[in-house]
């Protein structure tokens, strides 16, 4: 499955994976906080429209 | 034709971005599989760099789209001191993780890279070391946000740091032209035949292209959704106090 990456194999594996991860990163971080901001406005304002 | 700043309303910016962003995400994921699994499966290893050349798909769209998600910032910035318009500045805070992500991402491939083709990890050539300080200075742009309560006053001042930041957005964009020492290649990609790469790279590298600017347009979009939800959010709280 993988090609044949030579002598080089570790260097193109390690760029990829450390590329992937950073990419996946970013993205949770971002979907983490976006769903914390969310619920959080929305059940500050749930409180107001109670009152 | 609606006005281009009608979509610096937030309510209208906030019914557009629901709809785009799942389509652009969606097309950015596209790219980045065809992009990164042709170029990684199907393109042939370089006679002198060896399969090391794959890297090429990561660090140059990566490389590229760091300067431009700081030059994208700028423009933001300037409209937030000239128009003040809040989803600018926003934009310009949602972009600066993401503009720094992608930096550690070209000089961790670049230094994985530059190991065996230059037998050094790192050098202190002008492109590399000014893409370390634009690091720095995205390092400083997200602290100076978090640091200071206003919100206006931090859009204010993160502006201004951003326009001095510009100088090395560019500068590591040209570097190579201004100094010819330095391990550092020229331009990847030219107008010139002679000088751009190879057909086989140059397809796959230009959707791997397409994928990274498709992805970095998506999660700002997203993420300024998500910072404008917190600003109106700290307004409600500051209304309620008031009250």
């Amino acid at each position: 499955m993988i090609p044949d990456l030579g002598k080089y194999a570790s260097e193109v594996l390690s760029a990829y994976a450390v590329s992937f991860l950073l990419l996946v990163l970013i993205v949770a971080v971002s979907v983490k906080r976006s769903m914390t901001v969310r619920n959080r406005l929305r059940a500050f304002e749930a409180r107001r429209k109670k009152r | 034709m609606s006005s281009f700043w009608e979509y610096a309303n937030p309510k209208r910016f906030m019914q557009i971005s629901s709809a785009a962003v799942p389509w652009i995400g969606g097309a950015a994921l596209l790219c980045l599989v065809i992009g990164l699994g042709w170029g990684f499966f199907y393109t042939p290893d370089d006679f002198r760099q060896g399969s090391t050349v794959k890297i090429i798909y990561l660090h140059v769209p990566a490389a590229l789209m760091a300067i431009n998600a700081w030059l994208m910032m700028l423009v933001a910035s300037l409209v937030w001191l000239i128009r003040r318009h809040h989803v600018s500045a926003l934009a310009a805070r949602a972009a600066a993780p993401v503009g720094a992500t992608l930096t550690v991402i070209a000089l961790a491939t670049g230094a994985i890279w530059g190991q065996p083709m230059w037998g050094t990890w790192w050098v202190w050539d002008p492109r590399l070391t000014s893409f370390l300080i634009l690091f720095l200075f995205y390092l400083g742009y997200i602290a100076l946000w978090e640091a200071i309560e206003d919100p206006d006053t931090a859009a204010d001042l993160t502006s201004v740091l951003c326009l001095v930041g510009s100088v090395f957005a560019l500068l590591s964009r040209y570097a190579v032209l201004f100094w010819n020492q330095g391990l550092h290649q020229g331009a990847t990609l030219s107008l010139d035949k002679e000088e751009n790469i190879s057909n086989v790279y140059y397809v796959p590298l230009l959707i791997s292209i397409a994928g990274f600017v498709l992805f970095f347009i998506s999660l700002v979009l997203y993420r300024t959704r998500t910072e404008i939800r917190a600003r109106r959010l700290r307004a409600l709280i500051a209304r309620e106090r008031l009250a």
